[in-house]
């Protein structure tokens, strides 16, 4: 799959605050990725590397292969759209005369300007001041300028922080649909659990560093974070089926007629078999895998003095 | 292309929020009451009344038009920042140099439209009243000229004082400041040197240096010496030779006050973190 942007072992100090450590990363092609931190994590000065809004202290970061801080970025810059955290305009504008200066601004037709303030969904307000826009409906201008052109390689950074759960559905529609249509998504987040089934690849920042990056299934077998068992038997009968587990498992709660067993994700599927094998003994199983917020607290909780 | 559309929208931004407005009716007004009021000690004596108001508006001027031009400028880039609308125009395919120049055009466009209507209207005023002499009309073009290129400098420097500081409030007292130092400190503490220094170092050469080293003192100079009859009401005229420079000179120092500052401007815009 070609690459349509990457960070290559890239620092970033502010001061003694060393914002982005060591950090390599590539976007795939027509791949959706989520970039997931705290707030200081390093997500938004990522994002500025990429832009070339900041150059890094060390290693490079390439756009389409071109350098976006250096004297050919703003060609780098033609393919992107980008939406910036709590995106602002001039509260002066309306809508349609912004749109059609960042039109200017990319060499776009403005011809398909209304047609995008229709798509977010904020067609009717295209001749309002910006000034008299709602939180939500700034993000829609934000979601529409970052669209002009078609861009391949779409930036947004927090898009759906202080949205109500209506706006957060569109947007989350918007990139969905924006993934059908093949563009390259890179989104920055604090949420893991709501962005999960939105994105390809999650990249976890802690620190200014990479703690992990892949699917959420391989995170998940990656992670220490273990499933959670819980086996319900005949009464008395616990002892048949502690017997004839593997090795690995932990019971960690037991009673008469319920076991809880704790174990890696990866011995999840043998110790499985082994509790079945007990025969008519066991009534039921429940299994709890790791939840993406354990999944992503086991992640970020890596000691950092490695 | 890029810094024309950044200077376009400047303009329109003016326009929507009555800047340009406001500007050119302040001056408008102020143009036609010297022209009018003014007009009045001219009766009696043979003057040629287009040339005491090249003087009088002159004088208004070098004190009004750089305020007015750093008041349009100062937030040009520290504004944007505070707003938080500069990360999302850097990226946009466009080159920081443009942004810079875009904003310096888009306001001095602003004020140079409203320098030429507010003094035109006086212009136009006193030419319905009377024949004015070409010689006076030309006093009055290089006037208008001078006074666009000089709203120009100081748009350059409220540029650079946007770029420099970090806050709007820090910007605005950079203005305020730049603003005092050419348009009042700068001569005051010149006549003090001069005075105390008896001609002994600063000859007049070197007064004539030090002059160019203030945008507003080159404005002066050329307005007030620019033709016979204006220099006689100037008081510039007289036994001693008032400017050593010609004209061009004068206009090329102009220029150069917004050359400079836009420079460094640009160059301290590439250095500034996002």
């Amino acid at each position: 799959m070609s690459v349509v942007a990457g960070w290559y072992n890239v620092g970033k100090r502010y001061g003694s605050v060393a914002a982005v450590d060591d950090v390599s990363l590539e976007l795939r092609a027509g791949e959706a990725t989520a970039l997931v931190g705290q707030n200081g994590a390093g997500k938004t000065t990522l994002i500025k590397l990429l832009l070339g809004l900041v150059r890094p202290d060390a290693g490079s970061v390439r756009i389409s292969g071109l350098d976006p801080a250096g004297a050919s970025g703003s060609h780098a810059r033609h393919a992107l759209g980008f939406l910036p955290e709590n995106v602002a305009f001039h509260g002066a504008m309306t809508g349609r005369e912004l749109m059609a200066f960042y039109a200017r601004l990319k060499r776009a037709s403005a011809v398909r300007n209304a047609a995008l303030l229709e798509r977010v969904g904020i067609a009717h307000a295209a001749d309002r001041r910006v000034g008299t826009y709602s939180k939500g409906m700034r993000q829609r201008l934000g979601v529409a300028q970052a669209l002009i052109g078609d861009p391949q390689l779409l930036v947004f950074d927090e898009p759906t922080s202080g949205l109500d759960p209506a706006s957060r559905r569109d947007m989350y529609d918007m990139i969905d649909a924006l993934r059908a249509a093949g563009a390259t998504v890179l989104m920055s987040t604090h949420g893991l659990v709501e962005i999960e089934p939105h994105v390809h690849r999650v990249a976890i920042l802690h620190g200014g560093r990479l703690r992990a990056t892949g699917t959420l299934a391989e995170l998940r077998n990656e992670s220490r974070a273990e499933a959670r068992i819980v086996v319900r038997t005949r009464p008395c009968c616990t002892g048949q089926v502690l017997a004839a587990l593997p090795a690995g498992a932990r019971c960690s709660h037991r009673s008469d007629t319920s076991l809880t067993l704790e174990v890696k994700p990866q011995a999840k599927v043998a110790l499985l078999r082994a509790v079945l094998a007990a025969g008519d003994a066991v009534e039921d199983v429940e299994v709890h895998t790791a939840g993406l917020q354990e999944l992503y607290r086991d992640l970020i909780d890596e000691p950092d003095d490695e | 292309m890029n810094t024309l559309t950044i200077a376009v929208q400047e303009i329109r931004v003016g326009l929507r929020n009555r800047w340009a407005l406001a500007t050119t009716v302040l001056l408008a007004a102020l143009a036609l009451s010297l022209t009018l009021v003014g007009s009045a000690p001219t009766g009696a004596v043979k003057a040629e009344r287009l040339a005491v108001v090249v003087v009088s508006l002159a004088s208004l001027t070098i004190f009004l038009v750089p305020l007015l031009a750093l008041l349009l400028s100062f937030d040009a880039i520290v504004g944007e920042h505070e707003r938080g609308t500069l990360t999302l125009l850097l990226a946009y395919p466009v080159a920081r140099w443009q942004v810079v120049i875009g904003k310096w055009l888009g306001g001095g466009a602003i004020l140079a439209i409203a320098t030429v209507l507010g003094y035109g209207s006086a212009a136009l005023a006193l030419w319905a009243n009377g024949s004015v002499s070409a010689g006076a009309w030309k006093a009055f073009g290089g006037m208008v000229l001078t006074s666009v290129l000089l709203g120009a400098s100081f748009v350059a420097m409220g540029c650079l004082a946007s770029t420099l500081v970090r806050e709007r409030a820090t910007a605005a007292g950079l203005a305020v400041g730049v603003w005092l130092f050419f348009v009042l400190l700068y001569d005051t503490t010149l006549l003090g040197v001069l005075v105390a220094d008896q001609g002994r170092v600063v000859g007049k050469g070197a007064l004539d240096a030090l002059l160019l080293f203030n945008p507003a003192d080159v404005y002066r100079l050329f307005n007030m010496t620019a033709t016979e009859s204006v220099s006689v009401y100037s008081g510039m005229a007289g036994p001693g030779d008032p400017a050593g420079l010609p004209p061009w000179a004068y206009l090329g120092a102009l220029l150069l006050w917004s050359l400079v500052p836009l420079a460094l401007s640009v160059l301290a815009f590439r250095r500034r973190a996002v």
